[in-house]
């Protein structure tokens, strides 16, 4: 399988060159032509004013499992029996594509001594609850886990099972992807329905963010896909909103095949910047360790937890818990506020997708204002007191 | 211990800059480097080497030029490596990322830890590790910070969570995933740079390895990319002139106009 380049369309003219992420294609004799870097990935046959790049098509082995599979299942994950907030925006973007496709929306849930949660997991919008009960099951094992999620998937067939993009998430559904043997998509940020072949259109940031992949499944069945969490918008919560049970029997002697040994609720790492509504966050613009009272201080009035670029944390001015990019924490809450971050590739693909984002920098050039809301070109130890003060005059 | 370290080569992202102006890639003289997580996972190796002994192989799938990512991590401490290379692994989502993969570890003999880094740059799925571990049918535990006790039969390590951290005992053979915490990488040893020089590095096909053309690459893969595009910077841009108080007191007025800030009743 390759590229095919049609020589009597190409004429030279570079636009895939430029346009290749992987520096793969080359021009030779005046036509473009894939080196050995090429993965295939297709940015050049859009890129093409000529259309004269197209993909092979791929002969796949035929899979009857797309006629048979039917339903969204989202995966209801807990910890200590509590759920994480993408549990919720799941099952609002579930049933948004249950309803386009015309299937029910279930939840898979998966513990012990966690029916309590069925009644929430209902009123959230499944019409079904599947709940696997289980001593085995107490602490996640992503063996036991998965165990019951691919006998539950062989059984009852779903076409889409969503999870969220959490440490436990993409720790779990891809061991499960390949049990099952189907497609994943990880860390989506977009899902629609192609109802005329009944295909998840999957979107996600890829190559660090600079281009965006929309990825099908067109053949194995559950399409799947990971989540990234606070993107998707939560359905209405209807306490009392009634559906069914239907109670998984895990496998007979089922017992993890690792041992959680202790559970450690950090306070570093529970800064939870993923699931924080405000994140204000400090670079190395701050000048010196200290700047961080100050971005305390502003999270602590916005009500929201401190994060930090990638270049603050190598100077040691705070730890990498607070981390947010690449190498950090993905975040996307509803405000973000960026003190003295220039917006380093690496740091923009973690915060990119923050409703509101303000920026306060000295440059007017940093990148950071390419993706501001708000930018204000200025000394943040001035405009932070005064974002404080106002707060303070607003709040009486 | 045998332990087996999967390596990727990626385009250098962090030497690249956005255009200011559409917002892009700028993608010339772009380098090849060893995925930064894959050093969190070869440091974490070489430490387990030294405290358990044994050796450690490399494995890599890529093009011909990706058998520099196998020399690299020889520089640093490596006892040798296996390089799949092949057109028909071009193309490959996770899928037969790992079939080739799990391939190529039982081609190197199996290993007693498989360590791989928690994800690469270029593709940023996690998927790899934890599919491995499947097609392996072994034990796994991602997104590890700290090794707490290793023994011949069971590592405990740190696995990082959203909410903390959970120690986990994980029998071997087994499966990890490394994050950054897990320890900076060493410099190459000069010893390693000597021997890296010298090495020729092993490479392997689909055929060779008893896999059919359709298992890997494209034709084997689940996924598919039907569109790629450049993200939408979305939404109105504003910037906010004035004094720098002036400037602070109007976005704050802004946000609590848009209601993304309370402010009181």
């Amino acid at each position: 399988m390759a590229l095919i380049i049609d020589k009597e369309l190409c004429t030279g003219c570079g636009s895939c060159v430029d346009e290749c992420p992987f520096e793969a294609m080359e021009l030779k004799d005046g036509l473009a032509r894939p080196n050995d870097q090429c993965t295939l990935c297709g940015a050049c046959v859009d890129a093409c004013p000529e259309k004269a790049i197209t993909l092979e098509e791929v002969q796949r082995a035929s899979d009857e499992r797309a006629a048979s599979h039917r339903g969204v299942w989202v995966f209801a994950e807990q910890r200590g029996g509590r759920m994480p907030e993408v549990v919720g925006e799941l099952l609002g973007q579930g049933r948004r594509l249950a309803d386009d496709l015309g299937a029910s929306l279930s939840a898979v849930l998966l513990g012990h001594q966690v029916e309590g949660l069925a009644a929430e997991l209902m009123a959230l919008g499944a019409d079904a609850v599947y709940l696997a009960d289980h001593p085995g099951l107490a602490l996640f094992d992503d063996d036991a886990y998965c165990r019951v999620l691919a006998a539950a998937i062989q059984q009852y067939k779903p076409e889409v099972f969503l999870a969220g993009a959490t440490s436990l998430g993409r720790s779990l559904i891809p061991r499960v992807a390949t049990a099952v043997s189907t497609g994943l998509t990880a860390d989506c940020t977009g899902l629609a329905i192609d109802l005329e072949r009944r295909l998840l259109l999957q979107t996600r940031p890829a190559f660090g963010g600079n281009i965006m992949a929309t990825i099908i499944c067109p053949q194995a069945r559950p399409q799947m896909a990971t989540v990234r969490p606070r993107v998707m918008k939560k359905g209405p919560h209807e306490p009392g909103r009634q559906g069914e049970l239907i109670r998984l029997e895990p496998p007979a002697g089922l017992t993890p095949a690792t041992q959680v040994l202790e559970v450690v609720e950090s306070l570093e790492e529970k800064i939870n910047l993923t699931g924080a509504d405000v994140i204000v966050c400090g670079g190395r613009g701050l000048g010196k360790p200290e700047g961080f009272d100050l971005v305390r201080q502003l999270a602590e009035a916005l009500g929201g937890v401190v994060g930090a670029t990638r270049g603050a944390v190598d100077s040691g001015w705070i730890g990498h818990a607070h981390q947010v990019g690449q190498t950090g924490r993905t975040v996307a809450p509803k405000l973000y506020v960026a003190l003295g971050v220039s917006g380093a590739v690496q740091h923009l693909v973690g915060m990119q997708s923050s409703d509101h984002i303000v920026a306060v920098n000295t440059d007017p050039n940093a990148p950071i204002f390419k993706v501001a809301t708000y930018g204000i070109v200025g000394d943040l130890y001035e405009v932070v007191p005064a974002m404080l003060g106002r707060l303070k005059e607003l709040r009486g | 211990m045998k332990i087996i370290v999967c390596v990727k080569q990626v385009p250098d992202t962090a030497n690249v800059k956005l255009d200011p102006e559409t917002h892009t890639l700028k993608r010339e003289g772009v380098a090849s480097i060893i995925n930064p997580f894959d050093l969190f996972a070869l440091e974490a190796g070489l430490r387990l080497r030294e405290q358990a002994g044994g050796e450690l192989q490399v494995l890599s799938m890529g093009p011909p030029q990706a058998a520099e990512v196998i020399k690299q991590a020889i520089e640093f401490g490596a006892d040798g490596g296996l390089l799949l290379a092949d057109r028909a692994f071009a193309g490959a989502d996770t899928w037969a990322t790992t079939a080739a993969l799990a391939a190529g570890v039982k081609a190197l003999g199996g290993a007693d830890v498989v360590i791989c880094g928690k994800q690469a740059v270029d593709g940023d799925t996690a998927q790899v590790g934890p599919g491995l571990a499947m097609r392996l049918g072994i034990p796994q535990v991602a997104f590890v910070k700290g090794f707490r006790e290793v023994d011949g039969q069971s590592l405990v390590v740190e696995r990082q969570m959203d909410d903390g951290f959970d120690v986990v005992k994980l029998p071997l053979p087994g499966l990890i995933t490394v994050v950054r915490e897990v320890g900076e990488p060493r410099p190459p040893s000069l010893k390693g740079k000597m021997r890296a020089k010298k090495y020729q590095v092993p490479v392997k096909g689909a055929a060779d390895m008893g896999l059919d053309a359709a298992q890997v690459g494209l034709a084997g893969s689940y996924t598919q990319v039907v569109e790629v595009f450049a993200p939408q910077a979305s939404g109105e841009r504003e910037m906010l002139g004035g004094a720098p108080a002036e400037a602070g007191a109007a976005v704050i007025d802004r946000l609590v106009q848009a209601k993304v800030i309370m402010v009181g009743s």
